[in-house]
This record gives C-alpha cells, sequence and structure tokens, in this order.
C-alpha cells in the first residue's frame, strides 16, 4: 500500500465521477447514490488502514506522481507524503466520512435531490484527502481550496433559501481573507527557500533569519485562522449551520475546520523557530476559545451551540500548538472529530425527529423518545465536558497540563526560548474557564433537548428514534468518544499517540522544567469541568435561579454574549462601509480620470485632424504649390548638405 | 554667348513658367505658362548640346516640341469640354474637392 498511496484519493474521486454522472433529472431520489459514496469512501479508509499497517516497514515515504510546474528555479511536482501524521490524519478524515456518508444516506433519503449532496460530499473527501497527503504548499493551497468550494457547495445546498446562501458566501469570502496572508506566506517561504517542498523546507531552515522565519509563520497562521475559524475569522462557522446537519458534522466539526490545526502542526520545525509566532498562536487560540465559550452559553439553536463548541475547541488545539505540544494538538483533533461528529450526528437525529426542529426553546423530554440517540448524545457531551475517563478528558487535559508547564518553566530552561512564558499563566487560567463553560453550555444543551417536560407536546408526540442506517453511526463514533482517549492518551504525554508522532509532530521537550505533578493538574481539571456540569445541572434541570444570579452578577454580559461580542455590528462597519467607500472613490476615479483620457484623446484628435484638414482645399494651384515647395526643399537640401 | 548664359536663360523661363502655374487664375494662361516651362527646359537642352558637341541634345529638343504641342491640343480640348460646365476663367472655384 506503500508503494500505491494515490489509491487512497482515488476512490472517493471515483465516487464524485460516477455519481456527477449517473444523476438524472428522473432518478435523483435513489438511496443508491449514498451507498456509492459510503462504500467508495469506506474502500479509502481500508485503504488508509493498509497504509498505516505497512508503515512501519519504513520503506520510501514520498511518492511523486506527476510534474507539475518545471520553471527554472521553480519546480513543482504533485506529490504524496507518507508519514505517521498523515497516517492519523487520514484515519480521522476517511472513518469520520464514511460514517457521516452512511448517516447521510438515511437523514438525506427524503431529499428530491440527494444525488447533487453524493456528488459534493466524496469531492470533498477526495480534496481533503489531498489537502492532508501533500507533500508541498502549494499542493496544499490547491486543495485548500476545494475544500473551501465543497464547504460553499454543501453549505448552500438548499440553494433555494436566501440565508443558505448568504451563508455559503460568508463561508468563502472570509476564507478567501486568510487565504490572502496564506499566499503571501508561501511566496515568502518560496522567496525565501527556493522551494515549497516541506523537506527541502525543514532542510534549509538554519539558513534563514528568525525575522523571516516568524514573518513566514505568521502568515500561514493568517490562512489557518480563516479555515479554523480563529478570531476574527471565526464569524462564518456559526452560519455555516444552514447547511445539512451531515455537512456540519463532516466538515464544520472534524475535517476541514482541522486543516488549519494540521498546517501548522505540518510546519512545526519551521514554528519551532519561531517563538513570537507560537505566542501570537496561542494568544489568538486562546482568545478564541474563550469567546466563543461565551457566545455558546446563550445560544437558543441546538446547531449553534455546536457550532461555537467547535471553534472554542478548535482556539484550545491552537492553544497546544502554541505551547510547543504538537502531538497534543493532533490529539485533541483526533478526539474531538469523534465526539464532535457524534454531537452533530446526535443533534440532526434530534432535528430529524421533531420534523426539522433546531430550537431548543421547542424541544424537552426527549430522553424516553429516543433513548439511543439519548445515550450517545449524552456519552459525546460527557467526552466534550472532559469528564474521566472519556476521550475528551485526555486530551484536554493534556492540552491545560502543556499550558501550565510553560508557564511554570524557570527562565534559562529550554523553554523559556519562548519569550513571556509568563503570560501562559494567563492562557491557562483562561483554559480553565474555558473547561467549565464547555461543561456547562453542552450540560445546558443537553438539559434543554432531553429532559423536562416537552415545550412543544405536538412536536413531541410525533418524535421517534431514527433508522438504524443512522443509528449505527452514532454507536460507532460513542466507542471512539469514550475509549480513544484511554487508548491513545495513557499515560500522559507517554501513549500511543505520543510515541507514535514523536518525529513527526513532536513535543518541545519538557524536560528543563519543573515535571508537574500531572495527577493534580488532572484532579483540577475534573473538578472544574464536573463544576460546570453541576451548574447546568443546577440551572437546567433542577431549575434553579443560576441564570438569574449570574444576570445580577453580571449584567451586560448575556447581551455581550448574544450579540456575538457585537462582531456581526463591527463586520458591518468595517467591512460593508469601508467597501462602499471604496468602491465610490474607484467610481469617480474612473469617470473622471480614466473615461476624462479616453474621450480627451478623442477630441484631441477631433481638434488636430479639423486643423489639419484645412489643407484640402480644393483647388489644384495649391496643390502644385505644395509639390514645388517640397522640391525645393528636398533638392535645396541635397545640394546644400550633402 | 557663354554656356551661363543660356541656361540662365533658360532657367529664367522655367521659373516664369512655373510662377505662372502657381499664381494665375485663369486656366488658359496656366497652359501657357506650361508652355513657357517646356520652352525652358528646351532651351537648357539646346545649350549643352551645342557645348558638348553632341546631337542627342537636339534629338530631344524635337521630341519634346512634339510632345508639347500634343500636350497643349488635349489641355485645350478638356478646357473647352470644361468650359461648358464650370468658369475656366477663375479656377480657384473648381475646388468640389474641397475637403
Amino acid at each position: 500500500m506503500i508503494d500505491a498511496p494515490w489509491i487512497i484519493p482515488l476512490l472517493p474521486l471515483i465516487a464524485f465521477a460516477l455519481n456527477g454522472l449517473l444523476r438524472s433529472s428522473g432518478r435523483n431520489k435513489s438511496q443508491g447514490y449514498g451507498w456509492l459514496s459510503t462504500g467508495l469512501i469506506f474502500g479509502s479508509f481500508i485503504a488508509t488502514v493498509l497504509l498505516w499497517i505497512s508503515l512501519d516497514t519504513r520503506t520510501t515515504e514520498e511518492f511523486v506522481l506527476y510534474r507539475w510546474i518545471a520553471s527554472g528555479g521553480f519546480n513543482v511536482e504533485i506529490a504524496f507524503l507518507t508519514d505517521e501524521l498523515t497516517v492519523v490524519m487520514l484515519l480521522v478524515v476517511t472513518g469520520i466520512s464514511t460514517l457521516v456518508s452512511m448517516y447521510a444516506t438515511g437523514y438525506m433519503s427524503h431529499d428530491a435531490n440527494q444525488s447533487r449532496f453524493f456528488t459534493w460530499i466524496p469531492l470533498f473527501v477526495f480534496s481533503m484527502i489531498m489537502l492532508v497527503i501533500s507533500d508541498n504548499l502549494l499542493q496544499l493551497f490547491v486543495f485548500w481550496e476545494m475544500v473551501g468550494l465543497c464547504s460553499y457547495l454543501l453549505i448552500g445546498y438548499w440553494y433555494q433559501r436566501n440565508s443558505a446562501n448568504a451563508a455559503a458566501t460568508k463561508a468563502f469570502l472570509v476564507n478567501r481573507v486568510g487565504d490572502f496572508g496564506f499566499a503571501i506566506g508561501i511566496i515568502l517561504a518560496f522567496h525565501e527557500f527556493g522551494t515549497v517542498r516541506y523537506r527541502e523546507i525543514f532542510e534549509n531552515l538554519g539558513k534563514a533569519d528568525e525575522r523571516m522565519l516568524t514573518a513566514i509563520a505568521l502568515l500561514l497562521f493568517v490562512g489557518a485562522m480563516g479555515k479554523s475559524a480563529q478570531f476574527p475569522l471565526h464569524i462564518w462557522l456559526p452560519d455555516a449551520m444552514e447547511g445539512p446537519t451531515p455537512v456540519s458534522a463532516l466538515i464544520h466539526a472534524a475535517t476541514m475546520v482541522t486543516a488549519g490545526v494540521y498546517l501548522v502542526v505540518r510546519l512545526n520545525p519551521l514554528y519551532t523557530l519561531a517563538p513570537q509566532a507560537l505566542l501570537v498562536i496561542a494568544a489568538t487560540g486562546t482568545f478564541t476559545a474563550f469567546m466563543a465559550a461565551t457566545i455558546a452559553l446563550v445560544q437558543t439553536d441546538i446547531k449553534r451551540v455546536l457550532a461555537y463548541s467547535t471553534v472554542s475547541q478548535l482556539g484550545l488545539m491552537f492553544l497546544a500548538i502554541g505551547s510547543g505540544a504538537y502531538t497534543v494538538a493532533i490529539f485533541h483533533l483526533a478526539t474531538h472529530a469523534f465526539f464532535k461528529a457524534l454531537l452533530f450526528l446526535g443533534s440532526g437525529s434530534v432535528i430529524h425527529a421533531l420534523q426539522d426542529e433546531q430550537d431548543m426553546r421547542q424541544m424537552g423530554g426527549l430522553w424516553r423518545k429516543l433513548p439511543l440517540t439519548y445515550t450517545t448524545f449524552l456519552l459525546g457531551g460527557l467526552a466534550l465536558a472532559a469528564i474521566f475517563p472519556l476521550a475528551g478528558f485526555w486530551s484536554k487535559d493534556e492540552v491545560l497540563a502543556v499550558t501550565f508547564v510553560k508557564a511554570t518553566a524557570p527562565a534559562g530552561s529550554a523553554l523559556s526560548v519562548f519569550h513571556g512564558a509568563a503570560i501562559y499563566w494567563l492562557f491557562y487560567i483562561t483554559g480553565l474557564a474555558v473547561s467549565i463553560m464547555t461543561a456547562a453550555y453542552t450540560f445546558r444543551m443537553i438539559f434543554k433537548t432531553f429532559h423536562g417536560t416537552p415545550r412543544n407536546p405536538e412536536l413531541h408526540a410525533h418524535a421517534h428514534e431514527s433508522p438504524w442506517i443512522m443509528t449505527v453511526p452514532l454507536i460507532i463514533l460513542t466507542i471512539g468518544a469514550t475509549g480513544a482517549g484511554a487508548l491513545l492518551g495513557i499515560p500522559p504525554e507517554n501513549g500511543l499517540i505520543h510515541g507514535y508522532l514523536k518525529e513527526a509532530a513532536p513535543i518541545i521537550h519538557l524536560e528543563g522544567a519543573a515535571h508537574p505533578n500531572t495527577l493534580v493538574l488532572a484532579l483540577i481539571s475534573t473538578l472544574v469541568a464536573g463544576s460546570g456540569l453541576l451548574i447546568a445541572f443546577g440551572a437546567y434541570g433542577k431549575g434553579l435561579r443560576i441564570p438569574l444570579i449570574a444576570r445580577t452578577l453580571l449584567p451586560g454580559a448575556e447581551t455581550l454574549f448574544k450579540q456575538k461580542w457585537y462582531m456581526d455590528h463591527l463586520g458591518d462597519r468595517f467591512t460593508v462601509a469601508l467597501t462602499k467607500a471604496l468602491a465610490f472613490i474607484s467610481w469617480g476615479f474612473d469617470v473622471a480620470v480614466v473615461d476624462g483620457i479616453v474621450n480627451g484623446l478623442g477630441s484631441l484628435t477631433q481638434t488636430l485632424s479639423g486643423q489639419v484638414r484645412r489643407i484640402h482645399t480644393g483647388q489644384a494651384q495649391n496643390y502644385a504649390l505644395l509639390m514645388v515647395i517640397g522640391m525645393v526643399l528636398t533638392i535645396g537640401g541635397l545640394v546644400l548638405f550633402r | 554667348m557663354t554656356l551661363s548664359g543660356f541656361l540662365m536663360v533658360g532657367a529664367l523661363l522655367f521659373s516664369i513658367g512655373a510662377l505662372g502655374v502657381l499664381i494665375r487664375r485663369n486656366a488658359i494662361v496656366m497652359l501657357m505658362s506650361i508652355e513657357l516651362m517646356l520652352q525652358g527646359a528646351n532651351v537648357t537642352l539646346a545649350a549643352f548640346s551645342k557645348y558638348l558637341d553632341d546631337q542627342a541634345g537636339y534629338v530631344l529638343v524635337v521630341f519634346s516640341l512634339t510632345v508639347a504641342a500634343a500636350e497643349v491640343a488635349i489641355g485645350l480640348a478638356i478646357l473647352v469640354a470644361l468650359s461648358r460646365v464650370y468658369p475656366v476663367t477663375n479656377v480657384d472655384q473648381l475646388d468640389s474637392l474641397h475637403g
């Protein structure tokens, strides 16, 4: 398998081509498209597993497919890099994609146009695989854009809705802003290193000076901010919930939004040599995590809660990166993929049962009606809230642990090469606050949806559990969400995943820092998460007046969170007004200067020719005169100046 | 009777003829001026032929006279035909090619 890694992206591409070509106006309602997509993506997953197994033999890691650009000093090939990091990402991508595709076959079964859906889903899976398996920045960028395109197509899947179209456009445009920085970063990297290939860049890192490295690192991170929805480029992700729930699960929770995390982790040798960039990444991640968690606390739409939760958890992944612990970021990426996809699919189950109702204020008391959905959702929620011993606990705890280690690094140790280590205390405390809020909003969501008295009895009466095609993926994901963390992460910082990723995505060595008591840290995070859970239980399970207390203690906070920290208003003011002003100036310039020049040239020609026209008197004698004058001048000139 | 004397006469004839063509407004006077130019050339030819002892000049004069006669005949015929439509006494008025 290591000799033919191209099989992995090829299978979904075939599914895309077949579904795209076979669909016609009469046959769009068959479930066959979904099965074809699921089957081929599952084949891709099998191929990935085979790749994983054969990777131990340590044969060649790079596979060149095709020489794309060969122009003097600039050479780019379409090539695949299959190391441990790639394998981990591919397992996550293909695994979750298979389960989501299977779920979607059931979820979209009533849709009249589902063949279109199952044309775009394999195209997305293909693009994501190619993104992860690339061995150079340019190829990654091409597929970065492709996944953005698929996201646009799938968010706007129900294009008859204006809100869906607006959301799809917003997603693409905000992404484009990040891509601007990304592109400049790639250009700078090529300018500095003469190549865009990872391996060759890493070999030449020593020759660049730190400021240039930091600049490249930050610019590439801007791209990651756009794709992974970090502040201020996070605004597209909540709107992206306009797409069908399987899309939200696959693209906006488990795979596409993790591409930014993957990018930075892939380039970790570059980032390790640019500590200021890591500080910026950690700060951005922490702030995003905090902000998104506060907004999630006051959302009423179940999918919006999960969307902001995703933004928040992605922030935590970037915090791990900023603390130099790349393995931990990937670990959290993997566990998050499991439980977030699980939660999204579970919410889809609820929405499906309630005939497309998404507002939690219309829900309640569903645990009796949807027992399987409830159980899986509850386990997913416990994983998200990082309750021991579920998956989220292991990875989230490690994120906080590495931040703590950074914060306590004594001056002069290997770690204090990261400037401003003391600020990591702020990150750690904020991380704890995020933990409380995560548990709180998660269980607020669970209690509001599944417990209490049903607030809409009519909808509640018709609610029914989902068919097996939707519940089997839920069950499989639950196994991952519960067990994967323990399987991969015990003992902390020395588990299976740490050993596996030691070279591709290392943790910058923690020796030299007083090694913290991991047990104490774990207890602290469990207490913190548990208290969040209890708060939610009290407020929404038992009806204690906690929200009222919160409103009195922190007046205005609720409005701030409900208004999403006024990001939409700021966006309006800045981008819209600015663009309108720029457009007005451009219009003025166009009319006055450009048109002026063009029209002016025309009238100048007219004036000039009007004067020259006067030679044509129509009188033959004048013409003869001119001839004589010319003759005299010519002969005179010849005679005088020969 | 030096050569330069004959040449000056020839040049004078030619110049007067040229000026006449350019300045006079009567078409018949223009034709006469053109004839004058031709005669100026003839004088020059004859002078060179005498002083270089080459008969070629005399022969060319005979040719030139013949051509001049034919040309005048045709020119006058055109003028007669033209005079029925346009006033040939003032060629300044023949400006329908004015643009």
